[in-house]
């Protein structure tokens, strides 16, 4: 008796502690935002003068001076951003699903091969092929055009790696026997049957891709040179070089809070989908 | 009616073929071939120097052993940026792995069972989402001289004169490691977590009959049976670090300072290609990365071909 009384109690202390411990992290990462939030909120004289966790009334008024910024044109380095992730996100996944769905239902002779190279270079760090395509693309003029960092994406080797695991756990191959037998092609079983089953996997890489490539700030900092080009995380890093004694900070914190705002928004309605997808990416089969 | 379906399945491979062939093209031309010509960049001398064009002249080894060695004004100096960016990664991976591993634990305990899990776990994976150089900016002006965190400081009587932090060496490096610990010892958790749940119930079941204590059932079942996704996250941790770039580039205004002490590998790569367009460095610079990462992938796979076994 005295001991399960021990014992209750030893558990409602290792809980309380469980929950102290899971609080101060969860208070860490909200506390840098809070800070964004309320600095975004308040006036230069507010941000320079004493501290306060309060929230300031200067918000509407900062993000209009934001928009306006001559220095940084955040619209459209938005624009630029959405165009180059949104396009990216659909091809990424489109043709990643396209390659794995071949390589998972046809039998052609070079197939393990070409399983087996995607693989290999799939850990690669993009970073390696950098120099080259920084070299080709102001030898042929290709710098500041958005499709360049676009069309990359259609080969995506960590994506197909997913695709075809997540083909080799749902697909069916009697499936798209039938389709033929009904007198489908190809191309039309894979965009009407196969694609439909892959959704949720289409839908988890469409939103990792679109982040990434928002996010994306090595590349398209090589390539992109002139104003109305450039990306969001371009414009960023550029607010780093501003003179801090000249420029508002209420206005620096909001344009941060815009760069981070879209991928945020989309993240808390998605929160708990875009956890699974975490979770199933990380763990083979 | 066996050779009509050999006949059918041949057929069909033409559309295998069919169906690569946009991925592999656009492989071949946007990453494949600029991987070649980096390679065989690295090899020749060839730069701008204001506004002349030098080589493309043929050098051998030269541009390695150049970068292996520290140059008279301390730019060129490859190991220094090496370690640099192993120490800031280490000391955001340590905590970043520990507090994972902790949070996998209690998330996982049928024992605890904690209430509001789904948002603790939405919190902490949050950082993970956000842009990168973003991120680097805010912490810029957060731990300014100006910024809040001395304010706070200040008001509390902790510091007597504001501090600017990232003008030393050991809380520059700090800031950088602590903005790599947030934004991924949510995800670590996460898949911590994932591979915790999957490994067999029965096995904790019979250890808690056995009596087991928690320790016991920590150092002899989970650990052992976790280390295959341990191994696997934290060499995927260290890949990634090595590419460290858009959050000590930010935070330094590309300069690593100060004195260079946050300057990273590929943030030497980045000034290469962007001022000079010396195309030799920069491919001396992305073979030394693609050896170093190939190394660890091998590790990687191996890991992982040990765990399917």
């Amino acid at each position: 008796m005295d001991d399960n009384k021990k014992a209750a109690a030893k558990l409602i202390l290792t809980r309380f502690m469980a929950y102290v411990f899971v609080f101060f992290f969860c208070a860490l990462c909200i506390f840098f935002f809070y800070l964004l939030f309320i600095s975004a909120s308040k006036t230069n004289f507010q941000l320079q003068g004493k501290f306060s966790f309060l929230p300031g009334s200067n918000f509407i008024t900062n993000f209009k001076n934001a928009i306006d910024d001559t220095m940084i044109n955040i619209p459209v380095g938005m624009m630029n951003s959405f165009i180059v992730a949104s396009i990216s996100a659909i091809l990424t996944t489109y043709f990643s699903a396209l390659t794995a769905y071949a390589t998972y239902v046809y039998d052609f002779k070079l197939k393990k091969y070409v399983t087996t190279f995607i693989i290999a270079v799939m850990m690669i760090p993009p970073q390696v092929s950098a120099a080259g395509f920084v070299q080709l693309a102001f030898k042929y003029n290709l710098t500041n055009k958005l499709w360049m960092l676009i069309v990359p994406s259609i080969a995506a080797p960590a994506v197909y790696f997913y695709m075809k695991q997540y083909l080799e756990a749902t697909l069916q191959i009697e499936m798209v026997e039938a389709a033929r037998i009904d007198g489908s092609s190809e191309f039309a079983i894979f965009n009407r049957i196969v694609l439909p089953i892959m959704k949720p996997a289409v839908a988890v890489q469409m939103i990792f891709s679109f982040v990434a490539s928002w996010n994306n700030f090595f590349m398209p900092g090589l390539l992109l040179t002139k104003a109305e080009k450039k990306t969001v995380p371009i414009m960023i890093s550029q607010l780093r070089s501003a003179d801090f004694a000249k420029f508002d900070l209420g206005k620096m914190y909001m344009l941060i809070l815009l760069a981070i705002l879209p991928v945020m928004v989309v993240y808390l309605f998605l929160s708990k989908f875009i956890i699974k997808g975490v979770t199933s990416g990380s763990v083979k089969g | 009616m066996r050779g009509k379906n050999n006949r059918k399945s041949v057929s069909y491979a033409k559309w295998g073929y069919i169906f690569i062939i946009p991925f592999f093209v656009v492989y071949a031309i946007f990453t494949l071939y600029p991987q070649i010509l980096t390679f065989y960049n690295s090899f020749f001398e060839n730069y701008r120097e204001g506004l002349t064009q030098i080589g493309p002249n043929f050098v051998g080894f030269d541009n390695y052993i150049k970068l292996f060695t520290t140059s008279t004004d301390g730019m060129i100096d490859i190991v220094k940026y090496f370690s640099n960016t192993m120490i800031m990664w280490i000391i955001g991976a340590l905590p970043q792995f520990a507090i994972a591993l902790l949070l996998a634990l209690i998330f996982t305990s049928t024992r605890l069972k904690l209430k509001g899990q789904g948002f603790a776990k939405t919190v902490i994976y949050m950082p993970n989402l956000i842009m990168a150089s973003a991120f680097s900016m805010l912490f810029f002006s957060l731990f300014s001289t100006v910024g809040p965190i001395n304010q706070i400081l200040l008001a509390n009587g902790i510091l007597d004169k504001a501090v600017d932090f990232i003008a030393f060496k050991v809380p520059a490096r700090l800031l950088v490691a602590l903005m790599n610990f947030l934004m991924w010892f949510g995800n670590t958790t996460i898949v911590l977590m994932a591979g915790i749940m999957g490994i067999d119930e029965s096995l904790f079941e019979s250890a808690r009959i056995d009596g087991a204590s928690s320790g016991h059932v920590f150092k002899d079942i989970t650990l052992p049976l976790l280390r295959p996704i341990l191994v696997y996250a934290a060499i995927t941790s260290l890949i990634g670090g090595l590419q460290m770039f858009d959050v000590p580039q930010v935070l330094s205004k590309g300069i690593g300072m100060p004195n260079r002490t946050t300057f990273t590998v590929v943030m030497l790569l980045n000034n290469y290609l962007s001022g000079s367009k010396n195309y030799g460095m920069a491919g001396a610079v992305s073979v030394i990365l693609f050896i170093i990462t190939g190394i660890l992938s091998i590790i990687v796979f191996k890991v992982l071909q040990k765990k399917e076994d």
